[in-house]
């Protein structure tokens, strides 16, 4: 299972992919906005994608976007660990394509709770 | 009104006696005209300066109001904001200190453990232990193991405990950039405001408008929570999710 982990803040980068270590997936790597991440994922190989929103150069929500729109990765799991908590927000991220959304700050088990619940329902 | 206004008006009404007195009627009508015209022309200035000065007060009230809502909204809030960070910052710490303390007893314990059986099984290696001895000693050892297992997972939950709470980096790294961004509004308000009392001659210099969608940031409480359009728990978040057939 591999892993992008997309965040402006090193520290919540840092952070997540401890988290994901704990849970066991440990082939993670990062990126610092979606500019950066967009071309990682589509020569990467990667099977999930995790995203902040609020980030400089190109945001996370326009990375769904893109990531929507390739038909490479159209069907890429993709979390969405964010600050922005508006509903009108988190209903756009829903209707874009979100797999799942967690607000920060967060829990280790709310973020493994959604983990398991992004690939239930894929293996499902 | 300048002298040279006075002058010529002063000239043309001697002009118009002397037309009047010669029973030059012509004459007389085309200095009455004169003197219309530049009645009228002064007329127009008085209303164009009064235009201006409107123009400037207006100018100048847009400003008060835009200065209005920076003390009275947006200060506040930036007060609010960086005592969230206070208090976040002050939380992050606590959590951390706490765990600290909780997992160094643990970790000591662990070690006083290890320390006495091994000074044991030193002595059991050298052939230097009574049976009974060694008996008690299995005994410990399998206690040990047990209660190792048991402390090291409480300290892999610790350190989960003290990775999340570096979290609050992130957080109020997004705040401080907002009140950042107020600090640099005030800053282009004052110097407009310094600009149209020092001169009157100012132009209007467009407001640039942030591009595309705007973004909150993290919900701080008491400022972004008023009015109840914001999640402010994941539940929340689940409950709108689900709402939504997901």
């Amino acid at each position: 299972m591999k892993i992008l982990v997309v965040d402006d803040f090193s520290t919540m980068r840092r952070i997540v992919r401890n988290l994901l270590r704990d849970l066991g997936f440990t082939n993670t790597s990062e990126a610092d906005d979606g500019k950066t991440a967009l071309p990682m994922l589509q020569t990467g190989g990667y099977d999930f994608l995790v995203t902040d929103w609020n980030m400089p150069g190109m945001t996370g929500i326009d990375l769904l976007k893109a990531v929507r729109a390739d038909p490479k990765l159209v069907n890429l799991p993709v979390l969405m660990v964010t600050a922005e908590a508006k509903r009108e927000q988190i209903i756009l991220a829903a209707q874009t394509g979100v797999n799942g959304y967690v607000i920060k700050p967060f829990t280790a088990a709310t973020l493994k709770e959604k983990i398991d619940k992004i690939f239930e329902r894929i293996d499902g | 009104m300048t002298e040279v206004v006075e002058k010529s008006r002063l000239l043309l009404a001697q002009d118009l006696v002397k037309a009047l007195e010669g029973n030059d009627e012509t004459a007389a009508d085309i200095i009455l005209d004169k003197i219309g015209s530049m009645r009228e022309s002064m007329l127009f200035q008085e209303v164009g300066k009064l235009t201006r000065q409107l123009h400037d007060t207006m100018n100048n009230f847009a400003l008060d109001s835009k200065m209005i809502e920076l003390t009275s909204t947006d200060i506040p809030d930036a007060k609010e904001r960086l005592n969230y960070v206070i208090a976040m910052t002050e939380q992050a710490a606590n959590q951390t200190l706490g765990v600290v303390e909780d997992l160094v007893p643990i970790s000591q314990d662990l070690s006083d453990q290890a320390n006495k059986l091994s000074n044991k099984w030193d002595r059991f290696l050298a052939k230097d232990m009574p049976f009974e001895e060694f008996k008690n000693m299995s005994q410990e050892i399998t206690e040990h193991f047990s209660q190792t297992k048991e402390k090291v997972s409480s300290v892999q939950a610790g350190l989960t405990d003290i990775l999340l709470a570096q979290g609050f980096q992130d957080i109020t790294g997004q705040i401080i950039r907002r009140v950042i961004d107020l600090v640099q509004d005030m800053e282009t308000s004052m110097v407009e405001l310094v600009r149209l009392s020092g001169s009157k001659t100012h132009t209007q210099t467009a407001v640039e408008e942030p591009a595309g969608m705007e973004l909150p940031g993290p919900v701080v409480p008491g400022v972004d929570d008023k009015a109840n359009n914001v999640a402010t728990s994941q539940d929340d978040v689940d409950d709108l999710l689900s709402s939504l057939g997901f």
